[in-house]
């Protein structure tokens, strides 16, 4: 089977205070420490165990700029088979739309039976894999925390409320946004980076995806971010303030008074 | 502009999920004057108490009766809605497991535009919507300008638009079905697992010491264990800690777990995404603990503690320890 998966880098927001920039053009960037998306590493380790069992191959591709290098050598280091980059100052500013044209073009340059994604990035806005499948009019399914390939068809869980699974049988080629805890992803060392560090990832711009320019960025954009705020804070939590031995001791007050301790 | 607005109505066993009501609210936002028009999909007796269910609160209500369309399956759904909406018409959704689904693919088909997630809605402007939405985990918020001309489609996130209260007087319900017919999908839904049941059931206890990504290891949680049992209470968790192996699935508390009603909340190490929240009902007294004072749990805390839950939490139990 031949899988493409998309992964993005983005500043790790578990590891991270986002800071808005005073005049809100964007969040302060230059200390973020930056990684693959949660979402998109799960997907990456889905395809590799698929592929180990029933054969084929695993591409990592990314937009970005050459910062994102890391990130697919990083997939590359966990098992995937090729990288593509998709690189070109006419894609900054698409939005999750142009994302998906861009990626569109990418998979029409291969032959793939499967494309995963994460099922969200750091903007939470889970929109980018579902639209590559309306592009292609391919099938879809979100929230995917189980796959099992079967003769022809893909049997898929979804992750619904309530910790729920809903079964579905999905013809391929599809597409599938991959929801965390489908796998343990395996970890990565020096090593395993190192001996990818060579391996040669094709840059594709534009003009090789078959892309009009014009059409791309925030001219095409229907959807544009206007700004970065930090809404003005409510009431809060009353902060607890003192030595730790002080915080503790009212903390027990609080608690006994609320009922939380037996 | 006089766009058409549309809702699409979940509903489950005969009744309307509460995002119903919300729609309406959020649709007032962008047409004041335009009242939105339910969309209702099922089959049977469900489908139609549902669609009286929201004559109610909707002026009129397009219903969708077949067979196939009995479980809400989004690939069915949304060659059925394309279909059936006028172009520059503009769809609301719940932004859940289904209209994550349903949504960005179905603003592609219509060529329309796409808003995930909406938390505010501040109006209309000519042809362009501003809408608020949060990134990064709730960490920041953002304005989008939407370009609504050739139509939209907007999730809306729960409990961000107050329902509207159902009225007495009756709407119109229209029946579309025969739009219905002749719908396939490449995508067939099977069936539902229910989660399992797990050794504790969290939806019961009054005192949850609940822990996050916070607690770094799995060698870290009996940290937990150890202050839970001090207390008095059963140790619950956030979708992190599950996706980790951490802890049992029928521990998570949050949209995609477990529905909780504890009088005490200690949330240790939980950043406090929506997801999680929308799994902590009934007003319980929350106590966050978490090193990044930014953290949107101490928006929605009583009481909070900036301190790293390692260093803090075996502190505080010896404490409670000695106070016996």
């Amino acid at each position: 089977m031949e899988i493409m998966v998309c992964v993005k880098r983005v500043p790790d927001s578990a590891e991270n205070e986002i800071v808005v920039k005073g005049d809100g053009s964007d969040i302060k960037r230059d200390d973020l420490v930056y990684s693959v998306n949660e979402w998109d590493n799960y997907a990456v380790e889905e395809a590799i165990q698929i592929v180990d069992r029933v054969g084929g191959s695993v591409t990592v591709v990314t937009i970005g700029n050459e910062d994102s290098e890391e990130v697919v050598r990083r997939e590359m280091a966990m098992g995937a088979h090729k990288g593509l980059m998709l690189v070109d100052p006419a894609f900054e500013g698409c939005d999750g739309r142009g994302m998906a044209a861009i990626l569109k073009a990418a998979v029409q340059q291969g032959k793939y039976d499967l494309v995963l994604t994460g099922a969200q990035a750091d903007d939470g806005a889970g929109q980018v894999g579902a639209m590559l499948a309306a592009l292609l009019d391919w099938p879809y399914a979100s929230l995917v925390n189980l796959i099992e390939v079967k003769d022809g068809v893909l049997s898929i869980g979804r992750e619904i409320e309530g910790g729920n699974q809903e079964i579905n049988e999905i013809s391929m080629p599809c597409v599938l946004s991959i929801q965390t805890g489908i796998n343990e992803p395996r970890y990565v060392g020096i090593r395993g980076i190192r001996k990818v560090a060579s391996v040669e990832i094709p840059v594709l711009n534009a003009g090789a995806l078959g892309l009009d320019a014009a059409g791309l960025g925030p001219a095409g954009a229907r959807v544009k971010r206007l700004d970065y705020f930090v809404p003005p804070a409510g009431v809060g939590a009353e902060m607890l303030q003192g030595s730790t031995d002080e915080i503790a001791a009212q903390l027990i007050d609080l608690l006994k008074a609320k009922g939380g301790l037996k | 502009m006089a766009a058409q607005v549309f809702a699409f109505i979940l509903h489950k066993d005969g009744k309307a999920d509460d995002s119903a009501l919300e729609l309406v609210a959020a649709a007032k936002k962008i047409f004041p004057d335009t009242p939105p028009i339910a969309i209702v999909t099922g089959a049977g007796a469900a489908l139609d108490a549902v669609c009286q269910e929201m004559a109610a609160a909707y002026p009129q209500v397009w219903k969708f009766a077949n067979e196939v369309l009995a479980y809400p399956n989004a690939e069915i759904i949304r060659p059925l809605l394309l279909k059936v909406l006028p172009r520059g018409g503009v769809l609301l959704l719940p932004q859940n497991t289904f209209g994550m689904d349903l949504g960005p693919g179905l603003s592609v088909k219509m060529d329309a535009a796409y808003v995930p997630d909406a938390v505010a809605i501040e109006g209309l402007d000519g042809a362009t919507l501003k809408v608020v939405r949060q990134e990064f985990n709730g960490q920041v918020s953002t304005h989008l300008a939407c370009d609504i001309s050739k139509g939209a489609v907007i999730s809306v996130r729960a409990g961000c638009f107050p329902a509207v209260e159902a009225r007495s007087a009756g709407g119109l319900v229209v029946d579309k079905s025969a739009d219905a017919g002749g719908l396939s999908a490449r995508r067939r839904f099977v069936e539902v697992l229910q989660a399992e049941v797990g050794d504790v059931d969290i939806t019961k206890e009054d005192v949850l010491v609940s822990v996050g990504r916070g607690i770094g290891d799995k060698e870290n949680v009996p940290i937990a264990d150890e202050l839970a049992k001090a207390m008095g209470a059963v140790v619950s968790c956030s979708r992190p800690v599950v996706d980790a192996k951490w802890l049992e699935k029928s521990r998570q508390v949050g949209t995609s777990g477990k529905t909780v009603k504890p009088k005490v909340y200690l949330a240790l190490g939980i950043s406090g995404s929506f997801q999680h929240m929308g799994g902590l009902k009934g007003n319980p007294f929350i106590v966050a603990v978490n090193k990044n004072p930014k953290a949107p749990i101490f928006q929605v805390a009583n009481v909070g503690v900036v301190a790293d839950v390692l260093e803090f939490v075996p502190e505080l139990t010896e404490k409670i320890k000695e106070a016996k």
